[in-house]
């Protein structure tokens, strides 16, 4: 069976300064892999070329087995393959990034419906589903701009599982909120993790990790200084400068 | 009734203004139906250039970007009465020569299609930059939240950017509107029937200037002032969704 998501030896660079200098994951099926790091690490970017938000300067992206092909200058070479593959990976954003335009219905059904084609009375069943499930069964009618910043993060959860994807990609979801709300946010992600949906999740929530993940990766500078069980991560890490980070952090 | 307009000496101009003859109600309606026929093309053709023009500014290369820029440059420095006199002339030329080198005769150009042509260009400079704006107000995280859902660019153009922008580019298209309507007027130099030109010739022949021009004045302001509240709406129902501001259309 194809891992659900490989990067190997992802290098990239804003203009001279490069900030991955060859880093490499894999996700099985049911993987739950946190990325951690010091602010510049190059935790966010690694996640942001996974599916190609970034562009990255050199490496392999290798989706459920399927390679995003690229031209000689990184960018994509097939528009139609890049965003196929886009759509079998829900992305959940710090900011959330709900379409501030629509009702939280609204924002859930429009992937389905204006991307993948489902009916408008389909998409709409699942929606309620979701929205129910990450406990905003009353605000569908709702704009995001009414909503607290735990409850847009959910209804953002609820707009990445409309696609069914193959695997989420959480770019540090709990950091733009108020303390008090990053628990619900967590409880929904914790769910996800425990119905064996694969996950690559960037975080600066150490508990959470330890307690989620699968296999945590901590990158310095662009490299991945130490990576393992989080068992072994947290509990006994080896490199000098995770000990010190997990001191900081802690 | 009829007295008391006779005790104000607005008799006359009741019977001046009456829609039957020998009054020219009518032809100043006719007039102002022209104008508004052709205010209401050239904003739409205007907002088809602006909408091209400022994707063009915001994605095109190199070359596309300098043609905007002479475009919008030139427009907004030459005034509008030179540049309806130059577009005229022009473009009927053009379309005569075009004939002739088909082996057609001359070619009757209609009234009103040159009069959209011309002020739809003028237009389309300043909703260019109207929209170019808007757009760049969007939040990024609105058009990358599509992107890593793997819109299509159509699709985001659609469904994400214009929404959007709406709420950003209402007022400065109420604007153009406005100016729109009353640069209909300068059409009389070419000898165009529309309110203006009607009004002058009604008042010629009557020598009810006065009359005729309060009421052009009027009517003038009729069109504004019920394009205020069309507009007004328009804006609440572009920002639906976005945090109240102080302040509305107005």
């Amino acid at each position: 069976m194809a891992d659900a998501i490989r990067v190997e030896n992802l290098f990239k660079s804003f203009g001279r300064f490069e900030v991955l200098k060859g880093v490499s994951l894999t996700a099985r099926k049911g993987d739950v892999v946190a990325i951690i790091g010091g602010s510049g690490s190059g935790k966010s970017t690694m996640l942001r070329c996974i599916n190609y938000l970034e562009t990255p300067t050199a490496g392999k992206i290798i989706i459920d087995g399927e390679e995003i092909k690229r031209r000689a200058d990184g960018s994509p070479a097939e528009r139609r393959q890049i965003e196929r593959i886009r759509t079998q990976l829900a992305m959940v954003f710090q900011q959330f990034n709900l379409w501030t335009h629509r009702t939280l219905l609204e924002n859930i059904i429009e992937v389905p419906v204006h991307v993948l084609g489902q009916s408008r009375a389909q998409a709409t069943e699942r929606a309620v589903e979701l929205l129910q499930r990450v406990g905003l069964g009353d605000k569908m009618k709702s704009f995001p701009a009414q909503l607290s910043g735990g409850q847009q993060q959910r209804a953002a959860i609820a707009r990445a599982l409309a696609v069914d994807p193959k695997a989420m990609l959480f770019d540090e979801p709990t950091s733009a909120l108020d303390p008090e709300l990053v628990g619900e946010v967590l409880n929904v992600i914790r769910d996800l993790a425990a119905e064996g949906r694969t996950m690559i999740l960037v975080t600066h929530e150490m508990k959470f990790a330890r307690e989620v993940a699968t296999h945590v990766i901590y990158l310095y500078q662009g490299r991945i200084e130490e990576q393992g069980p989080p068992a072994e991560l947290f509990g006994d890490p080896k490199s000098e400068r995770l000990q010190q980070f997990l001191r900081t952090v802690a | 009734m009829s007295d008391l307009l006779e005790l104000l000496g607005l008799g006359q101009a009741a019977e001046l203004l009456s829609l039957s003859p020998p009054g020219w109600g009518r032809n100043l309606l006719v007039g102002l139906s022209r104008s508004l026929q052709i205010a209401a093309g050239a904003f739409g053709l205007g907002l088809l250039i602006g909408l091209l023009g400022a994707y063009g500014k915001l994605h095109g290369g190199k070359i596309t970007r300098d043609l905007l820029a002479i475009y919008t440059t030139v427009i907004r420095a030459v005034p509008e009465l030179v540049l309806i006199l130059i577009l005229y002339y022009v473009g009927t030329d053009l379309v005569n020569k075009a004939s002739a080198a088909l082996g057609g005769g001359p070619v009757e150009i209609s009234g009103i299609a040159a009069g959209i042509w011309v002020l739809g260009v003028v237009q389309g400079a300043y909703a260019t930059e109207v929209l170019r704006g808007a757009i760049q107000a969007i939040p990024p995280g609105q058009v990358e939240a599509a992107r890593a859902f793997g819109m299509p660019g159509w699709t985001i153009l659609r469904r994400v950017t214009i929404p959007a922008m709406m709420a950003f580019a209402v007022p400065g298209l109420a604007n153009l509107w406005l100016i729109a309507t009353k640069d209909t007027a300068l059409l009389a130099v070419v000898g165009f029937s529309e309110l203006t030109l009607e009004t002058r010739q009604a008042a010629s022949s009557t020598r009810a200037y006065f009359t005729f021009f309060m009421a052009a004045g009027a009517l003038y302001l009729m069109v504004t002032l019920l394009s205020g509240a069309l507009f007004a709406r328009l804006e609440k129902w572009a920002r639906r969704g976005q945090p109240s501001l102080k302040g509305g259309a107005r």
